[in-house]
């Protein structure tokens, strides 16, 4: 079949050619930009935070009328309390490892610093972003981290601390990322970092496989994998428990701590939040950008189908426009199929056409999302797969009228219109 | 002539019920997809005090230098929030009309009811000022005066929820509550106040959040009893005092502040007194890098703060996107629609009908598609709105909702974009020649 005859007849519908090759540039921009948006998002809410996330959950709870200072007497007084909760909590019937945490990934609450290798750098200034994680001898195994290079802290490297207090750590285990980002030969286990701007050396005992920090925010983004645990309990007049379950007792383990910990102290705030299930955590953390993909998906669905319509309308139009035409095409020998190929065909031109026009519009629409809500450029494969897309779409949305077409019988030449 | 009009439009659409039905479909999802997103970011990006935000200011002073901009995204922008001896120090000097500094507190109250746990409550260290600064309502009492402020005195305002609990909604004034162990007076109980984005002290709240101002208390009280603070702390460096003693003597930032400027001598002079200040500090030795100061006023203090969560913005941009698709659609469907009647255009031009007749005629036929669509719209936006509280955060999500502004600019954008649509082709449906048609049929 040769193309000319096709592009004289589409020169007669200009203006609706023009239409439709617009809506499929349209269609193909905002489409592969939706799907990208909802790929980034997707990959942010499935990377793993390094935690066994199943069967643990998170108690944070207030004091009421204890001490607010931080001298020693007071810090004393907050840390017998506190070891008295994790004594209550270790002893619940359903309760596996307890630790005392200032956070867990996905929390948002946030302790954050740098490390570097020399005494005395600008806080902002080290050689590494990192957060900060505070916990006891329990903190791996109830996290579930993987340990992949020198030793676990023992019960004897626990010390503690006022909350405010700003000294730095002797010892603290950290993740293979910041590792090797501080030590790219590798080995760091054994090896001394200056916290904080700190010039007290503090020595790196142990290596943890992966630890996301606590803020997903884009402003952490550049150290997502930085993390730095410390073998301490934190003395404030608020307190988190990580509590890991025994398997499948997760719900039970949840019921038994409210009870349990008023028993031991009634003046406390436990509220509705007090207690929470790591997975409604991450929940919590990601819902805007599942949020965000869902609504992109939404407007990718309703564009397709607006689009997909809008094909079968006006190519319904042209068919029924050509009826004569077709008639005497087919009394001149055309098969049915001849028909159909000739739409099927008519319809890749101006989808084609459009998309040429829609990779720009994609690629000028990216860049503007770019300047304007810091998102990342697109790579190239997702212009093509839009492309695939409302190419296979149009080849869809024209079969049905194109087969209403090969179906007018040669007939209909004799008949005057 | 417009019932006839009508009439003629409506039988044109009755004769392709498929096609008037895909067209009103398309507009209704259009407009539906496109308002949801902008009901949403109109609740998000909406002036919370527009009687008054050019009038309130936020003051910055770079006390950091260089060294506080080492975060590629600062912009060279100074810190956002106060240390404790700026913030104290212009609280002393009280150079605008009204000002306040304040900082997040999360206290717990023990319940008169000795039956009932110790609650939890959040909430704002501030001074006097910013009640009147920031038109707060009261249901009971007032403000605290000044003369609080200078004695610390014992005194907390409380929101009408936290009366609901503890009091049963009855006026609280004169009763006391048992906040963090020690005895404060209730001097005010407030009427609904809960703005959004909580505007004052977006450092503390991110703007958009589900945690409520329970609890005011005096500023000076609170730093006196040493109740720390809930919100975030920066430092550039350690401090070297411990505990929140120390956080007070050291750089890091932690206090937002607010200062109300009446006209533009005023900003002029508080800017002037701004600049001034930073000098003297430097003369004393406390900085080494040039002035740096900002002071910007409410609006585009929560433009740079990013308030306004860039997703929003996203999705507006898309689903307006999504609109334009949906009206080149319509476009190319109207002009299907109204060609196929050239003849019927011809005779009527023969008979004489003036172009402008035909314009009427397909603009009106344009305009009721839109409308019908409008309609269908509505009733999809109640869906969108249902699905947006499904899919985004509760603190944004619980802030779309539908009004009858909304509808009312639903129906028109609706009308309007179709009338719009419909241009091109009822352009092309009035240059049909007459004698053409005739000769062909």
């Amino acid at each position: 079949m040769t193309l000319h005859p096709m592009i004289a007849a589409l020169r007669k519908h200009k203006a609706g050619v023009v239409l439709i090759a617009l809506q499929i540039a349209l269609t193909l921009a905002i489409v592969c930009n939706a799907i990208f948006i909802i790929y980034a998002r997707i990959e942010n809410v499935r990377r793993p935070t390094g935690l066994n996330e199943n069967n643990l959950f998170l108690v944070t709870q207030q004091w009421v009328g204890a001490p607010s200072g931080d001298d020693a007497a007071s810090t004393q007084k907050l840390d017998v309390m506190l070891r008295e909760d994790l004594a209550t909590l270790r002893a619940l019937p359903d309760v596996e490892s307890v630790t005392p945490t200032n956070s867990v990934p996905l929390l948002q609450s946030s302790w954050n610093g740098a490390v570097a290798l020399k005494p005395g750098a600008d806080l902002r200034a080290g050689n590494a972003r990192t957060t900060y994680y505070f916990g006891d001898e329990q903190l791996l195994k109830t996290f579930g981290l993987h340990l992949v290079a020198g030793r676990d802290f023992t019960a004897a490297d626990v010390v503690n601390k006022a909350f405010r207090d700003n000294s730095q750590p002797d010892i603290v285990i950290v993740t293979k990322a910041l590792a090797d980002k501080l030590f790219p030969g590798g080995n760091a286990v054994g090896k001394a970092v200056y916290l904080n701007g700190d010039s007290k050396p503090t020595t790196i005992v142990g290596e943890v496989e992966r630890l996301q920090v606590p803020s997903v925010s884009t402003w952490a983004s550049t150290f997502v994998w930085n993390s730095t645990i410390a073998p301490i309990r934190l003395n404030g007049n608020f307190s988190r428990y990580a509590v890991r379950a025994k398997p499948g007792r997760l719900e039970a383990a949840m019921r038994e701590v409210p009870a349990a910990l008023y028993a031991a102290n009634p003046m406390r705030v436990l509220d509705d939040d007090s207690v929470k299930s790591f997975k409604d955590i991450r929940a919590e953390a990601y819902r805007s950008d599942i949020g965000m993909a869902a609504l992109m998906g939404a407007v990718c669905l309703i564009l397709l189908a607006v689009t997909a319509g809008g094909i079968v309308g006006l190519t319904s139009f042209w068919v029924g426009q050509r009826h004569r035409q077709i008639g005497v095409r087919r009394a001149l020998g055309a098969r049915k199929i001849d028909i159909l190929h000739y739409f099927q065909l008519e319809n890749l031109m101006i989808a084609g056409g459009g998309a040429v026009v829609g990779i720009a519009l994609a690629v000028a629409l990216n860049r503007v999302l770019m300047s304007k809500f810091e998102m990342q450029s697109m790579p190239a494969y997702y212009v093509l797969v839009g492309l695939a897309m409302v190419v296979i779409l149009g080849q869809i949305a024209v079969f049905v009228p194109a087969r209403r077409a090969s179906n007018v019988p040669p007939v209909v030449a004799t008949r005057s219109a | 002539m417009l019932g006839y009009y009508l009439d003629l439009a409506l039988r044109s659409l009755k004769r392709s019920p498929g096609l008037t039905a895909l067209m009103i479909l398309i507009v209704a999802f259009g407009v539906a997809a496109s308002m949801t997103s902008y009901s949403v970011f109109r609740a998000v990006s909406g002036d919370p005090i527009p009687w008054k935000s050019s009038r309130l200011f936020v003051p910055q002073i770079d006390i950091w230098g260089p060294k506080g901009h080492l975060d590629a995204t600062s912009n060279n922008d100074p810190p956002n929030a106060m240390d404790y001896t700026d913030a104290v120090a212009l609280m002393r000097e009280r150079r605008g009309k009204y000002q306040s500094a304040m900082y997040r507190v999360s206290p717990s109250i023990v319940p008169p009811d000795a039956h009932m746990h110790p609650i939890n409550v959040g909430g704002h260290a501030v001074y006097s000022e910013f009640f009147t600064m920031l038109d707060v309502p009261f249901k009971f009492g007032s403000a605290w005066g000044a003369d609080s402020d200078a004695q610390r005195a014992a005194v907390v305002v409380i929101n009408s929820k936290i009366n609901q609990k503890l009091f049963a909604g009855a006026n609280s004034v004169g009763k006391t509550i048992d906040i963090d162990g020690k005895d404060y007076r209730v001097v005010g109980v407030l009427d609904n106040w809960n703005p959004k984005p909580t505007f004052f002290d977006v450092v503390n709240t991110g703007g958009f959040t589900t945690d409520e101002e329970d609890v005011f208390l005096p500023f000076t009280r609170a730093i006196d009893v040493g109740m720390p603070n809930d919100g975030n702390t920066n430092c550039s460096e350690i401090p070297k005092g411990s505990g929140f003693v120390g956080l007070q003597q050291s750089s890091c930032v932690w206090i937002s502040y607010m200062v109300e400027l009446d006209d533009s001598a005023a900003v002029s002079t508080y800017k002037e007194y701004l600049d001034s200040y930073f000098r003297d500090q430097k003369a004393a030795g406390r900085f080494n890098w040039p002035l740096n100061n900002r002071l910007r006023d409410l609006p585009a203090w929560l433009d740079a703060q990013h308030v306004v969560p860039s997703d929003t913005k996203i999705s507006l941009v898309v689903a307006l996107g999504l609109l334009v698709a949906c009206l080149v659609n319509t476009a190319g469907l109207l002009l299907a629609k109204f060609l196929r009647r050239s003849s019927e255009i011809g005779v009527r031009r023969a008979l004489g009908a003036p172009r402008m007749a035909i314009y009427m005629q397909f603009l009106i036929e344009a305009g009721m598609v839109g409308l019908t669509g409008g309609v269908i719209g509505l009733l999809l936006i109640w869906v969108g709105i249902w699905g947006v509280n499904w899919v985004l955060p509760k603190e944004i999500a619980s802030l779309a909702h539908v009004d009858l502004g909304l509808l009312a600019l639903t129906l028109l954008v609706a009308v309007v974009a179709t009338m719009l649509a419909g241009l091109y082709p009822t352009f092309r449906a009035s240059r049909v020649q007459p004698a053409l048609q005739l000769k062909t049929n």
